[in-house]
């Protein structure tokens, strides 16, 4: 019996270090081709030069992260400009008017929309966003490529996570609080926008940075929708190459293996994962800070 | 009289939490509603200025008159009444905001503007409170880094802002060390002159200490309504007896 059990506890142990070490694999392989990377590109123009060319041939070649993170910061930013409101303001709707009835039927229906496949909302932005904005604008000149249709979309997909998890942090505001707020005569509207917000700020940030890091990594509705030409712009209008959908392009694209260009991949994959590292770590700390207010 | 509450029935759902209490109260005094747990006597002061309206499949029937108005028309405007009826509550509640931020709420929500007012009257409901002293250096602080007794009397002092009539105080020193607690009760012999105060306490001493009459709840009825001395030295129902010397609850 006592045999048995250790077998059991060895066996659950390896489970739990076997991601673990893919985990460190996965960090180390990152690393250590990056480290290489740099031994050819120095960092100093990776990080200003504003050109991102590593295709062209030798003397023409530009190692510029810049073109390439505005393509990802542009979308995140149009999605966010879509998400935050639209989640709030739905969270704020189910978890202070909405009856439980409404709720219950309303909050899964929401949550659905983070299992639509991300490739479906890609050419949903491609064949369907894009002309609909195209038709209904024509003077906007709107490229066939571009940060604006993906970015909507974008928003779209991170809205549940942002409506659900702001709405958590907004029920679990306790409720003497709000009785607090009414007790003076205030409306409904006053205690939601002006008690139980502020109350559960740091909660609606946990879902809004999540959501940030979500867009920061998506893939594949940029890699359909908003092209693959590295530009330094913040025009919408414009086609815009995300770090994700550069690392897509370079893998499905026949360099040798052990060419610098090959390299640009681990680069990028590395700046991307330190940005969305850096995200996740600000959530878990105000994560942390909200639980001690509340406890 | 102040308040007159004739046969208030209260259901909630299927439950009958309060069956047909009546009850007058006369002006600038102090009401403590005693009696065991679920006896009811929270959800006779939660009918006074309608807070049972939140709560879902809750049903209120009878009248309540305030001033001889009955608060349950539809004539009332009720965030009017619940400015008129000012409520601290059994946790002390500040909002995550500065000290004077708190106190200020109550006036910005209905519409005041002017500066000017604002700060008088922050400062007027704080020394109403018997806080201003111990906060005036940090008004702008948050109002969570208080005392749980400091907090108490923001409270107060932010119900008092809006200048209600009546105050209702719900356990409003079940939460806090003796010291606190005896501030509170002082400061409810203090504002008396000013408001009437209805008190619902779990403690016998607190209520025979602060409070003019005393009302005896008990299964959701009013056993026994009387002047508190008398109620306390010679209760004339068995229950009320039983309960003040201990016996059960």
């Amino acid at each position: 019996m006592k045999r048995s059990e250790k077998i059991i506890e060895a066996f659950l142990l390896a489970c739990s270090l076997l991601t673990v070490l893919t985990t460190v694999g996965i960090i180390a392989v990152l690393l250590f081709e990056t480290v290489r990377f740099f031994e050819v590109v120095p960092i100093w123009n990776f990080l200003t030069d504003t050109e991102w060319s590593p295709s062209f041939s030798k003397d023409q070649q530009h190692f510029g992260i810049m073109p390439l993170l505005a393509g990802t910061f542009l979308t995140t930013f149009i999605a966010m400009a879509v998400a935050v409101p639209l989640g709030i303001t739905i969270a704020v709707y189910l978890s202070e008017y909405a009856s439980n009835r409404v709720r219950n039927i309303v909050k899964p229906i929401l949550e659905i929309l983070a299992s639509i496949p991300t490739i479906v909302y890609g050419y949903f932005a491609l064949a369907f966003v894009t002309p609909y904005i195209q038709q209904a604008f024509p003077s906007l000149e709107l490229n066939n490529f571009n940060a604006l249709a993906p970015g909507i979309i974008m928003g779209i997909m991170i809205l549940p996570l942002v409506s659900s998890l702001s709405e958590d942090a907004l029920h679990a505001v306790p409720r003497m609080l709000r009785e607090g707020s009414y007790g003076m005569g205030a409306t409904k509207f006053q205690t939601a926008f002006r008690v139980v917000i502020p109350a559960a700020l740091s909660g609606i940030a946990v879902s809004i940075i999540l959501a940030l890091s979500r867009a920061v990594g998506e893939t594949m509705i940029v890699a359909i929708a908003a092209g693959n030409k590295p530009t330094l712009t913040f025009n919408p209008l414009n086609q815009v190459q995300t770090a994700t959908t550069y690392i897509v392009q370079t893998v499905n694209g026949d360099v040798a293996n052990d060419s610098i260009e090959y390299k640009t991949i681990y680069a990028v994959g590395m700046s991307l994962f330190i940005i969305t590292l850096l995200l996740n770590n600000i959530s878990f700390w105000l994560k942390k800070r909200y639980q001690q207010v509340y406890k | 009289m102040k308040i007159e509450a004739q046969d208030v029935h209260v259901y909630y759902g299927q439950e009958h939490t309060l069956k047909g209490v009546s009850l007058s109260v006369k002006k600038n005094t102090v009401t403590a509603l005693i009696g065991p747990s679920g006896c009811g006597k929270s959800t006779f002061l939660r009918c006074m200025n309608r807070m049972n309206d939140l709560i879902d499949n809750c049903k209120v029937s009878g009248n309540i008159l305030i001033d001889g108005v009955d608060i349950n028309s539809p004539s009332v405007n009720i965030n009017e009444l619940r400015k008129a009826v000012g409520m601290v509550f059994q946790k002390p509640n500040p909002f995550p905001k500065t000290i004077f931020e708190n106190v200020a709420y109550g006036l910005r929500v209905n519409g005041v503007s002017n500066k000017e007012y604002i700060n008088d009257k922050v400062e007027w409901s704080l020394k109403q409170a018997a806080l201003w002293d111990e906060v005036k250096d940090k008004l702008k602080k948050s109002a969570l880094a208080l005392s749980g007794g400091q907090q108490q009397r923001l409270c107060i002092a932010r119900a008092l802002a809006v200048e209600p009539s009546i105050l209702l105080m719900d356990e409003p020193a079940s939460a806090l060390d003796p010291i606190s607690t005896s501030k509170i009760e002082e400061l409810i012999y203090n504002l008396k002159a000013s408001y009437t105060i209805m008190i619902v306490t779990h403690n016998m001493q607190q209520a025979s200490r602060t409070s003019d009459k005393t009302a005896f709840f008990y299964m959701g009825e009013l056993v026994e309504y009387d002047d508190t001395r008398t109620l306390f030295t010679n209760p004339k129902k068995e229950r009320t007896q039983n309960y003040i010397t201990g016996r059960f609850g």
